[in-house]
């Protein structure tokens, strides 16, 4: 059971909040609290019940048990609005923008400055460029319609929406994802000056450093149940984990074989595609795992999709096994021994109405069918296969896949993969947004899958996972392959170093938002 | 200060190409037309281009908010049968009655004279709106599509315009036709206002076709603030993106709601006009079915999205006013009758394939799908 | 093994409200009739036969509209298509006359699916340009009038005949319903229908050619128009202007009454049929009462949403 957490000081405190989602137990019993002028993180696998603790105190579900206060009144949130005019807000990991609208309508959208009944558009695009420079981010247009600007920008304006609010308690549940590091250490500055007058502050995200940087107070959960809360420093990172996975980690990564000579299964050659790559060349052997690491936007995923048969206008040679292909569709990728976990699983891994075993048998139909018709025996058996190989926990194939977890999910998009048997597996930051436990399975997955045979280029965010599953990492800077670290050079200090072209390598440019 | 209007050009590409193909359009026609830029061709185009322009506007609302309003004809067709017994203009009143199943339903007497056409017109644009309000309730409360809530209650708006009006008939006060289908100079002198028309301040005015004027009226007094106005900002937000207009706070069954019961007003507003242009009342439903569809070709040749989010019911009236002209065309260039037809369907086909040159310009290809 | 839908209560459910329906208008229609008459039609298998010999137009149109539908979109070409097909076969005759009509059907497809799929243009608003331009030929190809040849023998056997003393038009919808639900249950391409109609996106992801079956899509759409045009023409002896127009607006209330979502990506083809013989049945009931057009529409209109009411609405968006 948690320590005492109510303190006279709280801001906001939580008793005894339950909530279930048809059989699923996503909060148990939860007493919480959270005080004024603190930065409080909220940690957890997924499944953990964070993201349905935010809903709650946000206002966007209701509680099936349990009692909230605010400012030691009692409350309950209705809708987000009823939240908002409580000064809770929340900033969410999907953005509550409308991408046809522009910046300052977005920012004002609830309660736009008025002028005889009819909306100020003048008084609103001032206003929208007050709180644009509140943050530090003055070179967003307020006309700019969000559609056109790229995602880090837009996150910026759904910060600078959240703080024209004028929040009591700010929650950011994943918020600065897809920032880049210079707008990063501009919303940490605008955090400390909300910390300092007096604003409560809860931060959610799988990013231990960050956590670890801004924190003042932390708490964990685990299986829906709030398990300890603690100040900062009290307790150590791999602590931490283990309160939120409930079980020792030996290792977190699996050991990486010694080097064998690799006979290329992918080789590309001067790859180039619009300004985003520019002339990559690489190879990547059979047993392999190539990592693509470097700042966000150097055009490490647009390399993922031009392989795959995504984009248009790539020009360059690329070879699987020797032979030549020009993958021009996924359709034709798939053909050539190329399969892609996607970046967003939840709208282009999987069809979330659909059942788990539909979206896992949809990539390999033709395996499964004899003559012109599905052979309903052969799916089954596949669609057991593929569930045991990877060890997805579900309820039974006939449900709809939307029910499962993050993690399940993802293990869902790789297994409709593997049952294609494919030679190359790009993987498009596939731990992103997974509980600490499922991304050791993918991790120990991908090395099994490499040891099979299999060519796998990794593409992620986090250098830890780089330098853990990683036989070689090639660094990307503007669209170019800077440097590729393998072995004793593979070190978080030579991925930044040369992520951020220190040897200057690279032409001078700056980098993309 | 020209970077903002930069900006807010490319944000308005779709309407600013309907003005423009329009104004060269409508030139051409003029300059081949025998008696072109006279005012008798104007007044003519006029009175065949405000219904449709109407039910532009009113499709406009449902489809910014990523639905259709499949009633929009059926409530012009009902609110016109409506107005051929309202506004007979007879100076005892009509006497309202109805067979129903046997049954003889005596309704009393609607006023006559000038009072009554007034009540009169306020009375079929009230029904109109209300249909809308009905569609917008059976969309949200129903929580049913819009594309087929809004067929079946098209089908029991037309159902009661046959119930009006099994046959064509009715009748319309000539004075209130004469005066709504020709100039405002005429206008007022049918009113007898501004010294019937000659006041000297007024002959400026006094060619300008009665439609036209109407049209801009209405854009302007009731398009225009709406578009302003939180409620009409939240049917852009509902279009653009639901589930983050939720979470915004925003609206969401009222936008709906308002959206649909405007979509009945507009067209209500062009039923009546009907009515007193052809004065009768006539539940024709082809005619019904045709300006339906036409209405969803002028949205979209006018620059709306049928995704919804961006547009607006300004471009709708051009979109419509081209599909007119192109007809008005044929006329004039003696094309043979029978390929009329054809024509029209070709220019239709190549106008709302325009869209796809973008598509010939994406690199990436899951920009394709939305 | 699976069906691609939301687990069996989910997608039965409107079907089986449907078919109670169904019992309850010949019900209703044999009280009614028993009342007025004395004698009970509905319940006559020689009179239940006729009602689906004419239903199977309506049918065999809707066969082809769940499927555009399935995948998210709309075809609005259906009436033109339909009286095209039915134009040209009875204009060619002879022994090509069916292959004719049904080729006019499989080239519109043709368009629509490249203009869709390929140009990506809505759906609603390209298969009505194409509708238009079907018109067009047709007004221009026979003068405005009705054609004056008349159909073939063999168009004429298939829509009015009888076989064993089952309408052969019935056979034909047995026929085409058989290869429509295989199609969708079975084989490759109907899993790649409902996927595309659930997010075409993510089918394109997992190597899906979405195009092609797009465009196969419109095309067996544009076939069943066809077709049933073939055997409405065979049936009235002859094709005629606006044959089409009667049949859009039904096939695409039938597939909703079936419980198919107007949006994609669910629904069961026994649904579709079911819903085609509950707008047959309730038109017949309405003929045998005596209602005057205005009724129909009104009843038409009220049954539509009072069997998406039943049916469980939509969800209220939350997120």
């Amino acid at each position: 059971m948690p320590d005492a957490v109510l303190t006279q000081d709280a801001f906001l405190t939580l008793s005894g909040i339950s909530k279930r989602y048809a059989g699923v137990r996503a909060l148990e019993g939860v007493d919480f609290a959270c005080e004024r002028g603190k930065i409080h993180a909220v940690l957890g696998e997924n499944g953990a019940g964070k993201s349905t603790l935010i809903k709650i105190i946000a206002g966007v579900v209701q509680p099936d048990a349990g009692s909230m206060r605010l400012a030691g009144k009692d409350v309950s949130f209705a809708t987000p609005s009823a939240a908002n005019a409580a000064g809770v807000v929340c900033i969410f990991q999907e953005l509550s923008l409308m991408p046809d609208l522009t910046v300052a309508d977005n920012i004002s959208i609830v309660a736009p400055p008025r002028r005889f009944g009819l909306i100020d558009s003048r008084a609103q695009r001032r206003r929208a460029e007050q709180l644009l420079a509140e943050i530090g981010c003055e070179d967003v247009n307020p006309l700019m319609r969000v559609r056109d600007l790229p995602l880090s920008r837009r996150q910026v304006v759904e910060i600078a929406k959240a703080l024209g609010k004028r929040p009591q308690l700010l929650i950011l549940d994943e918020a600065t994802s897809a920032l880049t590091s210079a707008d990063v250490e501009k919303v940490y500055a605008m955090l400390a000056r909300l910390k300092s007058a007096g604003v409560a502050i809860l931060y959610i995200s799988h990013r231990m450093h960050e956590v670890e940087a801004l924190a003042d107070r932390a708490s964990v959960f685990r299986n829906g149940r709030h398990i300890e809360t603690f100040d900062k420093g009290v307790r150590s990172t791999a602590d931490i984990v283990q309160l939120m996975i409930g079980r020792d980690i030996a290792t977190q990564y699996p050991a990486k074989p010694t080097r064998k000579s690799a006979k290329p299964v992918l080789a590309l050659e001067n790859l180039s595609w619009e300004k985003h790559l520019d002339r990559i060349s690489l190879h990547v052997g059979a047993g392999e795992i190539v990592g693509l690491g470097g700042l966000d936007g150097q055009g490490q995923k647009s390399l993922l999709l031009a392989l795959f048969g995504v984009l248009r206008g790539v020009s360059g040679r690329v070879t699987v096994e020797g032979r030549e292909v020009r993958p021009a569709s996924p359709a034709a990728a798939k053909s050539a021994g190329i399969a892609l976990v996607p970046e967003d699983r939840k709208t282009e891994g999987l069809m979330l109405p659909m059942s788990i075993a539909d979206n896992l048998a949809i990539a390999s139909l033709d395996a499964i069918s004899t003559g012109p018709f599905v052979d309903p025996a052969k799916e089954r058996a596949a669609v057991e296969r593929g569930i045991a190989r990877l060890q997805i926990k579900i309820g039974a194939p006939g449900d709809a896949v939307s029910t499962l977890s993050g993690g399940n999910q993802q293990k869902v998009v790789l297994a409709k993969w593997l049952m294609t048997e494919p030679r190359i597996i790009l993987l498009n930051d596939p731990t992103r947004g997974i509980d600490v436990g499922t991304k050791q399975e993918l991790y120990r997955l991908t090395r099994e899958l490499a040891d099979q045979g299999a060519a796998i280029l990794f593409y992620s965010t986090d250098y830890d996972e780089l330098i853990g599953c990683c036989d070689r990492v090639a660094i990307m800077y503007d669209g170019r392959i800077v440097r590729e670290l393998e072995g004793a050079e593979l070190t978080e200090t030579n991925i930044i170093a040369s992520a951020l072209n220190i040897d200057g390598t690279a032409g001078a440019g700056a980098t993309h938002a | 200060m020209l970077d903002d209007l930069a900006i807010r050009l490319r944000q308005n590409v779709g309407l600013v190409t309907a003005i423009l193909l329009f104004c060269v359009l409508y030139l051409l026609y003029n300059l081949a037309h025998p008696k072109g830029f006279s005012s008798a061709v104007l007044v003519q185009n006029g009175d065949e281009i405000f219904a449709l322009a109407m039910l532009a506007m009113a499709q406009t609302v449902p489809v910014l908010m990523s639905g259709l309003d499949l009633s929009v004809g059926a409530v012009m067709t009902m609110v016109g049968c409506f107005a051929s017994y309202l506004l007979t203009g007879t100076a005892g009143g009509t006497p309202l009655h109805f067979e129903f199943f046997g049954l003889h339903l005596g309704l009393g007497t609607f006023p006559g004279g000038t009072g009554g056409i007034l009540l009169g017109m306020a009375v079929c644009v009230a029904i109109g709106t209300l249909a809308g309000f009905i569609n917008g309730c059976v969309v949200v409360y129903g929580r049913i599509q819009p594309i087929i809530a809004t067929l079946a209650t098209g089908a029991i708006y037309i159902g009661i315009a046959l119930f009006l009006r099994p046959t064509p008939g009715g009748k319309i006060d000539e004075d209130l036709n004469w005066a709504l289908t020709n100039s405002l100079g005429d206008f007022a002198a049918t009113l007898h206002i501004f010294n019937d028309g000659a006041a000297v301040w007024f002959a400026p005015f006094a060619w300008i076709p009665v439609p036209f004027a109407l049209l801009a009226l209405i854009a302007l007094l009731v398009w225009v603030p709406f578009r302003r106005s939180v409620l009409g900002r939240a049917v852009y937000a509902v279009g653009s993106a639901e589930g983050a207009a939720y979470m915004s706070g925003l609206p969401i069954e009222r936008a709906k709601i308002a959206a649909f019961t405007l979509a009945g007003f507009f067209a209500g507003c062009g039923g009546l006009f009907l009515a007193i242009q052809t004065s009768s009342g006539n539940a024709d439903i082809p005619q019904a079915g045709a300006y339906t569809l036409n209405s969803i070709a002028s949205v979209v040749i006018g620059g709306t999205s049928l995704l919804g989010g961006t547009g607006s019911a300004i471009g709708s009236i051009f979109g419509a006013m081209i599909l007119r002209v192109i007809s008005f065309f044929f006329r004039i260039f003696d094309i043979a009758p029978l390929l009329q037809p054809l024509f029209e369907g070709l220019i239709l086909l190549a106008a709302v394939s325009i869209g796809a040159l973008r598509v010939l310009r994406v690199k990436n290809t899951l920009e394709l799908f939305r | 093994m699976t069906t691609a839908s939301l687990g069996l209560s989910r997608a039965d459910r409107p079907i089986l409200i449907a078919a109670l329906f169904i019992l309850v208008i010949l019900v209703a229609g044999t009280v009614y009739t028993v009342a007025r008459f004395g004698s009970a039609p509905l319940l006559s298998p020689a009179y239940l036969l006729q009602q689906l010999q004419i239903g199977s137009f309506l049918g065999i149109v809707a066969a082809g509209m769940m499927i555009v539908i399935l995948i998210g979109q709309i075809d609005l070409s259906v009436p033109w298509t339909l009286a095209a097909a039915a134009m040209m076969a009875t204009s060619i005759g002879g022994p090509v006359a069916i292959p004719v009509g049904l080729g006019v059907g499989l080239v519109v497809g043709l368009v629509n699916g490249i203009g869709v799929a390929y140009l990506r243009v809505p759906s609603m608003i390209f298969t009505l340009g194409v509708n238009a331009v079907m018109r067009g030929l047709m007004v221009a190809h026979t003068g405005g009038y009705a054609p004056q040849t008349a159909a073939t023998g063999l168009m004429r056997t298939l829509a009015s005949e009888r076989t064993l003393g089952i309408p052969n038009a019935l056979f034909v919808w047995i026929a085409v319903s058989v290869l429509v639900a295989g199609i969708l249950q079975r084989t490759p391409l109907g899993r790649y229908i409902y996927a595309i109609g659930n997010k075409e996106q993510a089918a394109y992801l997992a190597g899906v050619d979405t195009r092609r079956v797009t465009v196969i899509c419109f095309m067996l759409c544009g076939l069943t128009a066809a077709l049933a045009g073939v055997l409405l023409a065979g049936y009235s002896t002859k094709a005629y202007q606006g044959m089409g127009d009667a049949y859009l607006l039904p096939s695409i209330a039938a597939v909703v009454i079936g419980g198919t979502n107007i949006l994609g990506g669910s629904g069961r083809y026994l649904g579709t049929l079911i819903g085609v013989v509950l707008i047959v049945l309730l038109n017949s009931v309405l003929s045998i009462m005596d209602m005057p057009e205005a009724g129909r529409q009104v009843i038409y209109g009220l049954v539509i949403i009072l069997m998406l009411l039943v049916y469980g609405r939509g969800e209220r968006v939350t997120s």
